[in-house]
């Protein structure tokens, strides 16, 4: 089917048409609880793309980015890796174990520290679903969504024990001055040019934009992507080829976790700079309709992840401005959008591939 | 729908004089941009057997899916003794006295014969009545046609040639006129097959009238009255088939003339290289699916193991390429044993000089989302040649090892970067080939190197094959096509139920012999 429609429609077109229908049956919503469809969409916009806005849309998309590719990475092992959520929450005890351990004497070495705790605790998280589907055959959706939950109490458990800090409050201490991330505020001011101060949009976008490309090199340049891509389009072949399906699955599984545990470095380190309740705040979910609009492509990610970053930001804006509209409508609206991208693709993608044949055909 | 015990294929018919029992007029049909069938029109007379013969892609399954009711024909007419009829479904194809037989049969297995000739035909709410009415028709069947099978035997549990039986008396129980059938020998043993063709003559004796797909030309010379010849979606002749002979359809098929013999020299044996010893292989449901299997090979000979589909063969090659463990025995490369635990891995294999072009190329020889530069290196990707690095691979490096293999082995389009999905079958069974002999092994795994490949790429393999053995190397054949391993072996051993019948040399034997084998009914030890 790919073959007769051109690349950039496939890529482009198709999401662009799904999401217009999306917000087409959003505008509809609106219209019925008695809201003006335009001016929200000229809400949500502004919400997110104005200067107060858009370092928080850029912090979303931070997120959104690490927990898409977590999902698109292990989707090319045919692996669907629903914990992106579970294993973002571990990351962030992994990097809270690595900022509070020292007084760091300079924030890039803390990072560096603190990624690889994030990524070592977020693999190791997603390490045990990963044994399970490969050596036992328990199903890695299932296991996976178990430990979403399994990882919730566990985090609550730690609040309210072990790393709380003194107080009521379930959270732990602060982290030391040493491990506070420069912001976007902070680095653009070295080079002149202003940007919101209050924006907690930090570095992290930057290791997220980096995580694009080594993903992008991953999968498609490097030989372990062609294993990981050969056993997921088929495991007979690929045992066939000498690739051992158990490997390749750990080490999708474990790849995916560390980039879902990246996440932890933005909301963890960057922004609360301290251990909280739900630093992951619904980003693993939202990894799986990024990655499913993304077409597990990093720079479909890229794109998606900004795209649910102006939903969030501009959604929370909307919510704010218009008091019919509650935050739940934005989910509705997200929930829409995965819909049409995700579970009815074909809605938008048959006739548009009919259309190209009949075009192509005339000619001749 | 009615079911009535007569079996004479009169049906009322309404022009005179008797018109032809198939006519089709002007059918086309696309799939996107492909042009499966175009402008095909075919008349088949009345109680007579129709071949169909042409290559893989040639569009014979969608015509008959046409007639079938599967596909809807974009353009044409069909008229079924003389009628104009739509056939819009299967139940109009059936109510049009159309019955099918599929390739893969569509047989329910924990069912008894009887339940599953029934199925989809019974009348009224409760089941006895049909069954006592389908028994006494079936022993009707039985009678005129030589298609005994017995009602009450569970059809999982029947032999294949059996099962086809069973096809068979489904579509005549529905009151089929017209029997359309798919490749139907390739499952059968020699004598199977002769059993069929009689039971389809018998057919053609009371009226019935024949449609036969095949690739096997023998088949059609044998079988058939008159033969059509579809090429690249068109109908390009239709012939008496007393006026043909093999090479005039290959030619026919293929648009330029085929060698349908393969030409060889004696073969020049030199050492073994491969020992197996008793070797024993249990399935994960615990049926044993080797047993104790002793075999040689030499270099530069081709050991052909003959045999129907699933007893064995499919194993033994698994267990030899690293797939698949031995559950006991001992397999030994130039005197040194290998790894055939649960622990073998494919790619040692291939580093120990044995190569493997499996019997499913769809599912196991390539991946078919991977473009053919891939494919072409699949298994031998992290051979140094194609490390890049930082772990990355040398792509320009595995392009163009892809392009010089598309130019040698005449690989068409010669598009490196076109998906394996997107070749012909005897194109993507190229790459194989390709990528399994030219990384030069010293003994090499054949499985079915020729299924669903068109007879042109056909020729070729087998000279690629031959051209290996001369090279000195050692290698082992399985295929069921008996024609295949009689032209290529140079010792050919027969396999049934897991056990090796016995060995032949092909100039000492004959079909009849090695057919027999093959049904189990002739046993030896090897000499």
């Amino acid at each position: 089917m790919n073959s007769t429609l051109p690349k950039w429609a496939d890529i482009i077109l198709i999401p662009l048409l799904n999401l217009a229908l999306a917000l087409l049956i959003a505008g509809l919503v609106v219209v019925f609880i008695g809201e003006d469809p335009l001016r929200a969409l000229q809400l949500i916009i502004q919400g997110a793309f104005a200067p107060w806005g858009i370092g928080f849309t850029l912090y979303y998309t931070t997120n959104f980015i690490f927990t898409g590719l977590a999902v698109a990475v292990a989707f090319h092992a045919r692996l669907f890796n629903i914990g992106g959520e579970g294993q973002a929450a571990i990351a962030g005890v992994g990097v809270a174990l690595v900022c509070l351990a020292f007084d760091w004497p300079h924030w890039s070495i803390a990072l560096l520290a603190a990624m690889l705790g994030g990524m070592l605790f977020g693999a190791g998280w997603a390490a045990i679903p990963a044994y399970l589907h490969a050596k036992r055959g328990s199903h890695i959706v299932i296991t996976t969504i178990m430990f979403n939950l399994i990882a919730a109490s566990l985090i609550n458990f730690l609040l309210v024990g072990p790393m709380q800090a003194p107080g009521m409050a379930p959270e732990s201490s602060s982290f030391p001055a040493g491990a506070s991330l420069p912001t976007l505020h902070d680095m653009l001011a070295v080079i002149g040019v202003a940007f919101d101060k209050n924006a907690p949009v930090n570095v992290s976008l930057f290791i997220a934009l980096a995580a694009c490309v080594l993903v992008w090199l991953l999968v498609w340049k490097s030989r372990l992507g062609f294993e990981l891509r050969a056993l997921g389009h088929s495991e007979k072949a690929a045992v066939y080829a000498g690739i051992s399906p158990l490997r390749i699955t750990m080490i999708a599984m474990l790849i995916s976790g560390a980039l879902a545990g990246l996440l932890a470095i933005n909301t963890v380190m960057g922004e609360a700079e301290r251990l909280v309740l739900d630093a992951v705040q619904g980003a693993g979910f939202v990894g799986i309709a990024v990655a499913l609009m993304g077409r597990n492509h990093p720079l479909g990610v890229l794109l998606a992840a900004f795209l649910f970053g102006i939903l969030y930001q501009g959604g929370s804006e909307l919510a704010f401005e218009m008091p019919g509209i509650s935050r739940e409508m934005i989910v509705v609206i997200q929930g829409l959008v995965i819909m049409f991208t995700g579970s009815l693709e074909n809605l938008v993608r048959m006739p548009v591939t009919r259309l190209f044949t009949r075009l192509k055909r005339r000619p001749i | 729908m009615v079911v009535s015990t007569s079996t004479d294929a009169g049906r009322p018919e309404t022009a005179a004089p008797t018109p032809p029992a198939i006519q089709l007029n002007g059918i086309s049909k696309a799939f996107g941009p492909v042009q499966a069938n175009k402008n095909i029109s075919m008349t088949v007379a009345k109680g007579s057997i129709h071949g169909i013969v042409g290559e893989n892609g040639a569009g014979k399954s969608t015509l008959m899916s046409i007639l079938y009711g599967f596909y809807k024909a974009d353009a044409g007419e069909v008229f079924i003794n003389g009628n104009k009829v739509n056939i819009t479904d299967s139940h109009a194809a059936i109510a049009a006295g159309i019955g099918m037989v599929h390739q893969h049969f569509m047989l329910v297995e924990p069912f008894t014969v009887l339940e599953n000739v029934v199925m989809g035909a019974e009348d009224g709410r409760l089941l006895k009545p049909s069954l006592n009415k389908a028994r006494a028709t079936l022993k009707q069947l039985a009678e005129d046609y030589e298609l005994d099978v017995d009602p009450d035997a569970i059809v999982g549990e029947l032999s294949v040639g059996f099962q086809q039986r069973v096809e068979i008396l489904k579509a005549l129980y529905r009151q089929a006129d017209i029997l359309i059938l798919d490749e139907p020998t390739g499952v059968l043993t020699p004598a199977e097959a002769d059993h069929l063709f009689r039971i389809l003559r018998n057919l053609k004796a009371q009226g019935k009238t024949i449609i036969l797909i095949t690739h096997k030309l023998r088949e059609i010379m044998d079988a058939t009255d008159s033969v059509s010849v579809m090429r690249r979606g068109q109908m390009t002749e239709t012939i008496a088939t007393n006026t043909t002979s093999p090479e005039d359809l290959a030619e026919k098929m293929v648009g330029r003339r085929v060698l349908l013999e393969v030409t060889k020299t004696p073969a020049n044996p030199g050492d073994v290289v491969l020992e197996i010893s008793g070797l024993n292989v249990v399935d994960s449901q615990g049926v044993k699916k080797l047993k104790d299997i002793n075999l040689t090979l030499r270099a530069g000979e081709i050991l052909g193991v003959a045999g129907v589909a699933g007893n064995g063969q499919s194993e033994l090659l698994e267990v030899l390429g690293g797939i698949r463990a031995a559950t006991s025995g001992v397999v030994k490369m130039l005197g040194e044993a290998i790894d055939t635990s649960p622990k073998a891995n494919a790619g040692k294999r291939r580093a120990r000089g044995i190569g493997h072009i499996p019997e499913d190329r769809h599912r196991r020889g390539l991946v078919m989302n991977f473009m053919a530069w891939e494919n072409a290196a699949l298994g031998y990707h992290n051979k140094p040649e194609f490390k890049g690095r930082f772990g990355l691979h040398n792509q320009r490096a595995m392009r163009e090892d892809a392009r010089g293999k598309i130019e040698r082995f005449d690989i068409r389009p010669p598009n490196e970067n076109l998906k394996a999905s997107n070749f012909s079958g005897g194109n993507q069974q190229k790459i194989v080939v390709a990528r399994e002999i030219e990384a030069n092994p010293d003994v090499l795994l054949i499985g079915q190197p020729t299924r669903g490949v068109d007879i042109g790429a056909i020729e070729f393999i087998h000279q690629q094959i031959i051209h290996l053995r001369d090279a000195g190397k050692a290698i082992l054949l399985v295929s069921v096509e008996l024609d295949e391993i009689q032209s290529l072996s140079d010792r050919i051993v027969v396999m049934f139920d897991g056990v090796i019948q016995g060995e032949r040399l092909p100039e000492n034997t004959d079909e009849r012999e090695l057919g027999l084998m093959m049904a189990g009914a002739i046993k030896e030890t090897a000499p």
